[in-house]
């Protein structure tokens, strides 16, 4: 494998260009810039005018993702985030990057021209960047389950497991995330802590998910779900924490955070404090953004029910849990973990075969949403509190 | 073979097993032990792998889901009426209706 080297040291398995809107005003006049500018350019944007400090971070860890080029960055002129400073960060790391104010560009049709004139003019540098060798342990994978039936939990959940002890054994820096699914498992995920602050700190993160979902109105387990065979809460929670693997677990991160050695990460995506923004994440793509903010090459997307979503920047690759959804989708499903519920492969075999295309799609290979042209983003309002020492014990360990 | 194809065991340790596809009563091979299975089980539900005695962990990925309330042999369907929750109490269409009352 090559990556493209970063000046932070850091090796894309991308080499995309991202157009960055700041405002919703300026998503149209962002929009146009990508559709008129090629295949390795992409868009993200945050909608709002009123700032907020979680979305800079976001913004600003997305537009110097390693698997990211070059930034041109669209403002309105007069919404509230701050572009100076995204601008700033972006330069400071090494990488092309260019600010298109609209209202001083003159409008619309300027502020497109004057894009698409920059971007091809960068297109012809970033060819040349250097590339060096990429290894297994320099990946960063994350992993997410959406659209989830009562296949998820026996087949593709714990085959990404498989694969994520693998890629942890190697070196290799494996995020999970969605702490509301994870109610009930606070005490087994604790005894997996590198250390007993640290598992106590993956407790308090369960009690935080647990108290916004019920603020929010959303705190009980469906009782319908005993028809599916599910007994009991914390069997339940367990199918969706499959997909973290045994490995031990090295730390808690927020959005944006990038993880500070190789190892097994929680992602912590519920906001602190009182809700204040609406749900914590409000689709699929929301969690895979942050995934990607923190550093995620790509990610294992496992659903039953059959979610079709890709992502800007980091390649998603679908693993499908439920034979019958893999038959109806096949054109979007890069894995067919239903397999296993058949009885024609075992849960090693189909770890190994998301394992495969883990490498396969670092190497440059495309994912089948790739192929298909998806490139979700979203991003919203949030607040966070910086994470305390006892959730990076690694971080304290390598100074 | 020591399972029937339908039934599958997510972890070295677990004594229970998950079903693949919805199995018909009658025969069914267990821990290649043939059990006889009174009722039909869909997909999703459990079987006991082992025997397990009232009050036993029930293992399923590797860690416990909960514990036996009454002794159950090898083949039987482990649900709500011989398993509870460790964590909160089980949580059925009847419970919920009952509290409503």
């Amino acid at each position: 494998m090559k990556g493209y080297l970063r000046q932070d040291g850091r090796k894309g398995i991308r080499n995309i260009i991202v157009v960055a809107y700041l405002v919703e005003c300026a998503h149209h006049v962002s929009r146009l810039i990508v559709s008129r500018a090629g295949d390795d350019v992409q868009l993200i944007g945050f909608p709002g005018c009123y700032p907020n400090a979680y979305a800079l971070k976001m913004m600003t860890r997305l537009c110097t993702h390693p698997n990211v080029s070059a930034a041109l960055i669209v403002s309105l002129g007069c919404e509230g985030f701050n572009r100076e400073a995204l601008h700033q960060a972006v330069k400071n790391s090494g990488r092309p990057v260019k600010m298109c104010v609209i209202q001083e560009c003159g409008g619309t049709r300027p502020a497109i021209e004057t894009g698409v004139a920059w971007i091809k003019q960068v297109q012809g540098s970033i060819r040349s960047l250097p590339t060096a060798p990429l290894s297994v342990d320099e990946l960063m994978i994350a992993t997410i389950c959406g659209g989830s039936d009562g296949t998820s939990g026996i087949s593709a959940n714990p085959a990404v497991g498989v694969c994520f002890d693998k890629l942890v054994e190697q070196g290799a820096t494996c995020l999970f995330e969605e702490t509301g699914e994870l109610i009930g498992c606070e005490q087994i995920m604790a005894e997996r802590a590198v250390t007993p602050e640290l598992g106590e700190e993956i407790k308090a993160c369960v009690t935080k998910a647990a108290h916004y979902y019920t603020t929010m109105g959303y705190g009980s387990f469906a009782p319908g779900n005993a028809d599916g065979g599910l007994t009991t809460q914390e069997e339940k929670s367990m199918g969706a924490y499959m997909k973290s693997g045994y490995s031990q677990i090295s730390g808690i991160i927020k959005p944006g955070d990038i993880p500070p050695s190789s190892g097994l990460y929680l992602l912590d995506v519920v906001p602190d404090g009182e809700p204040r923004f609406g749900f914590p994440n409000i689709s699929d793509n929301a969690e895979i953004m942050e995934m990607v903010a923190c550093g995620a090459h790509l990610t294992l997307f496992t659903t039953g029910r059959g979610s079709v979503v890709g992502s800007a920047i980091s390649p998603v690759i679908k693993i499908c849990a439920n034979p019958e959804t893999y038959n109806r989708m096949q054109d979007d499903m890069d894995v067919n973990a239903g397999r296993i519920i058949l009885g024609e492969a075992s849960l090693e075999q189909v770890g190994n075969e998301v394992y495969g295309e883990v490498l396969r799609v670092a190497a440059g290979g495309h994912s089948k949403s790739e192929e298909l042209g998806h490139q979700e983003s979203i991003l919203t309002y949030k607040t966070f509190e910086p994470v305390g020492p006892s959730c990076l014990p690694m971080a304290s360990l390598s100074v | 073979m020591k399972y029937d194809k339908r039934l599958i065991q997510l972890h070295p340790s677990d004594n229970v097993l998950v079903v693949c596809q919805s199995i018909d009563a009658g025969h069914i091979l267990i821990n290649g032990v043939m059990k006889n299975l009174s009722k039909p089980v869909a997909v999703g539900h459990k079987l006991a792998r082992t025997d397990i005695a009232a009050g036993d962990k029930v293992i399923r990925y590797g860690v416990s889901i909960g514990s036996a309330i009454a002794p159950i042999t090898a083949g039987s369907h482990v649900h709500l009426h011989n398993m509870k929750s460790d964590y909160i109490p089980p949580h059925s269409r009847d419970a919920a209706q009952g509290e409503t009352v």
